[in-house]
């Protein structure tokens, strides 16, 4: 009976701590979107009330059409079309090279491209930004979009290495025997088998993207090219104290990655547990 | 005689299949460095090139619209002993780290270990948890400058609820990495999830092994627990320490380096020299000193690693 009690008790602990750690969680959501939705006259009362009313629906359309919201939008999802498509594409061509096909040199130059992650972006930032300056690509999409194309990223390169490596080589050699050559064998055999990969890190990459500051700072300077992760950073200092405004338009920006989790959530488990546990 | 004819017969189909087989390892190398070649020309022109050329830019006194002059390690030199900010913005970023990486750690680890008790409803406690990692890091600044805030934010409104003075957050000198450090644990859902699926993996007959010897939940934990995750522990070391060392974005939004440049992070510092100050010559330096330094700390994890991390089996992990 004591043992069953201690169980009980320990259960309880268990909840508990869950319970409290995920209202924690919310709150700030909450916080969030509480603000989005209030006037400006019942954000500024003290004791703060949890309640909008009215619900000032306004704010979100103030918010995102004083400055040009859907234009951001167009221009984020431009850069995120040319962005996955490249990134998608060139890792999973190295990934499977490094992973099933042969040649000299092979696991130096994995190495070497895997030595990257460690490499903070700061060292290779400034002459980046210099050789995009003299190409005469400042204010472009392109320093955004170009380095994706050049083997989409040393982490998802080692991702799908792993995940090729897990598929029998026999399946190749006898697609070899067939007639086939690596083209076809990754595209028939292969691509098949790793779709779960290839989502994982397309969305990924779509999130990394849409979050992008630094990035599109550094190179963007005409306002109508802003992203909106950059036009969301203007935007604050423009309306300093319009908390209605400022988190209506953040809401705006944090609600399609939320939507997109649900969509994808196996996804999600799935490529942070690859991600975390094999390295 | 039956042997020989065996022989024979071996020999006679490997002919042709080694003169196949060369043909497609020929095959193999030829679209293996194909197919790698992006990758690899992209490791040429977005990391050696421009690291050789940040590694000569740091060693000049460069700035845009000027000429440039070589100088040296006048650069570092100059970092080391003239500049209070560049010795400031250490400070800050390794006084964030220190904090928020042992916290973070600490606080998915528990989390992952309560999730792993066959709790009921496991799938929405770990949604929960983890959709704050989802929050763009910008609109994620924009939310705490908000629940920061002084006069109308959650927290001193929550703190003022029960009595307790309010604190001027992140518009404190003292209190604005405490409060970064506070905002990065909204975020622990992403060690967490991969805590999570570790603690899934651990072999149950080490459990059942320490139970045969009498052992308790105590033991268990010292004894399989944590020696089983040692090496996700590590690889959640390393990268959030990658991680914190750069940040950039809340010093950007929230704090612009003050009050005092005491949120002077090394990253917002290194921009403002490159982007607002035009020293490319010194941005560059300061960008290989982290670099140095991210790769003296690693080293030094690495090596400690030696002690506290625990494979099983040989060669494996």
């Amino acid at each position: 009976m004591s043992i069953s009690t201690a169980r009980l008790l320990h259960r309880f602990a268990v909840y508990f701590i869950l319970i409290a750690g995920s209202i924690a969680m919310v709150f700030p959501f909450a916080w969030l979107l509480r603000s989005s939705l209030m006037s400006t006259a019942q954000i500024f009362i003290f004791p703060p009330e949890w309640i909008p009313r009215p619900f000032e629906w306004r704010n979100y359309s103030d918010a995102l059409t004083v400055v040009p919201f859907f234009r951001y939008f167009l221009n984020t999802m431009t850069i995120e079309l040319s962005v996955v498509a490249g990134v998608v594409m060139t890792s999973t061509m190295a990934g499977y090279s490094f992973a099933r096909l042969k040649w000299p040199g092979r696991n130096l130059v994995f190495g070497l491209i895997l030595s990257t992650l460690m490499l903070p972006y700061a060292v290779t930032l400034i002459p980046t930004f210099v050789l995009w300056k003299s190409l005469g690509a400042i204010n472009t999409y392109w320093p955004l979009i170009v380095p994706a194309w050049f083997g989409g990223g040393a982490f998802n390169i080692f991702l799908l290495r792993q995940f090729f490596n897990t598929i029998p080589k026999d399946l190749d050699e006898a697609a070899y025997m067939d007639g086939a050559n690596p083209l076809t064998v990754l595209w028939r055999i292969l691509i098949p088998l790793c779709t779960p990969a290839l989502i994982v890190i397309l969305i990924f990459t779509f999130i990394g993207t849409w979050n992008d500051f630094l990035g599109p700072l550094i190179y963007l300077s005409d306002s109508n090219k802003f992203t909106l992760a950059l036009g969301l950073a203007s935007f604050r200092g423009m309306y300093n104290a319009q908390w209605g405004y400022l988190m209506a338009a953040s809401t705006a920006i944090v609600a399609p990655i939320i939507f997109l989790f649900f969509i994808g959530q196996r996804y999600f488990i799935e490529g942070i547990t690859l991600t975390g546990i094999k390295g | 005689m039956n042997a020989v004819a065996d022989e024979l017969s071996v020999n006679a189909a490997q002919l042709p299949r080694k003169t196949r087989l060369s043909g497609i390892a020929r095959m193999e190398r030829k679209w293996g460095i194909l197919f790698a070649l992006p990758a690899m020309l992209g490791f040429i022109i977005f990391v050696v090139g421009p690291m050789i050329a940040s590694l000569i830019f740091s060693m000049t006194d460069w700035s845009i619209g000027s000429d440039m002059k070589f100088t040296g390690l006048e650069n570092y030199r100059a970092m080391a002993a003239d500049d209070p900010l560049f010795s400031k913005s250490l400070f800050v970023t390794l006084y964030y780290t220190i904090g928020s990486v042992p916290l973070g750690i600490m606080a998915a680890f528990l989390i992952a270990m309560l999730l792993n008790q066959k709790v009921k409803g496991l799938a929405i406690f770990r949604t929960v948890y983890y959709l704050p990692v989802l929050v763009p890091s910008i609109a994620n600044s924009m939310l705490w400058l908000w629940l920061f805030n002084p006069d109308f934010g959650l927290f001193n409104s929550m703190l003022r609820n029960v009595g307790l003075p309010g604190s001027q957050w992140i518009y404190s000198e003292t209190a604005a990495i405490p409060s970064l450090i506070l905002m990065s644990t909204w975020g622990v859902g992403n060690a967490a999830v991969i805590f999570l699926a570790g603690l899934q993996g651990v072999p149950g007959h080490l459990y059942e092994a320490v139970e045969v010897d009498g052992g308790g939940a105590l033991r268990k934990f010292w004894h399989v627990t944590l020696p089983s995750m040692t090496p996700t522990i590590f690889f959640n070391v390393v990268m959030g320490m990658i991680g914190t060392l750069q940040v950039f974005d809340q010093a950007y939004v929230m704090t612009n380096g003050g009050p005092n440049n005491a949120t002077l992070f090394y990253i917002f510092y290194l921009y403002r020299k490159a982007f607002s100050e035009a020293q490319m010559g010194y941005a560059a330096a300061l960008a290989w000193v982290l670099f140095l330094i991210i790769m003296a700390l690693t080293a030094l994890v690495f090596r400690s690693s030696r002690f506290w991390v625990y494979y099983e089996g040989e060669g494996k992990g």
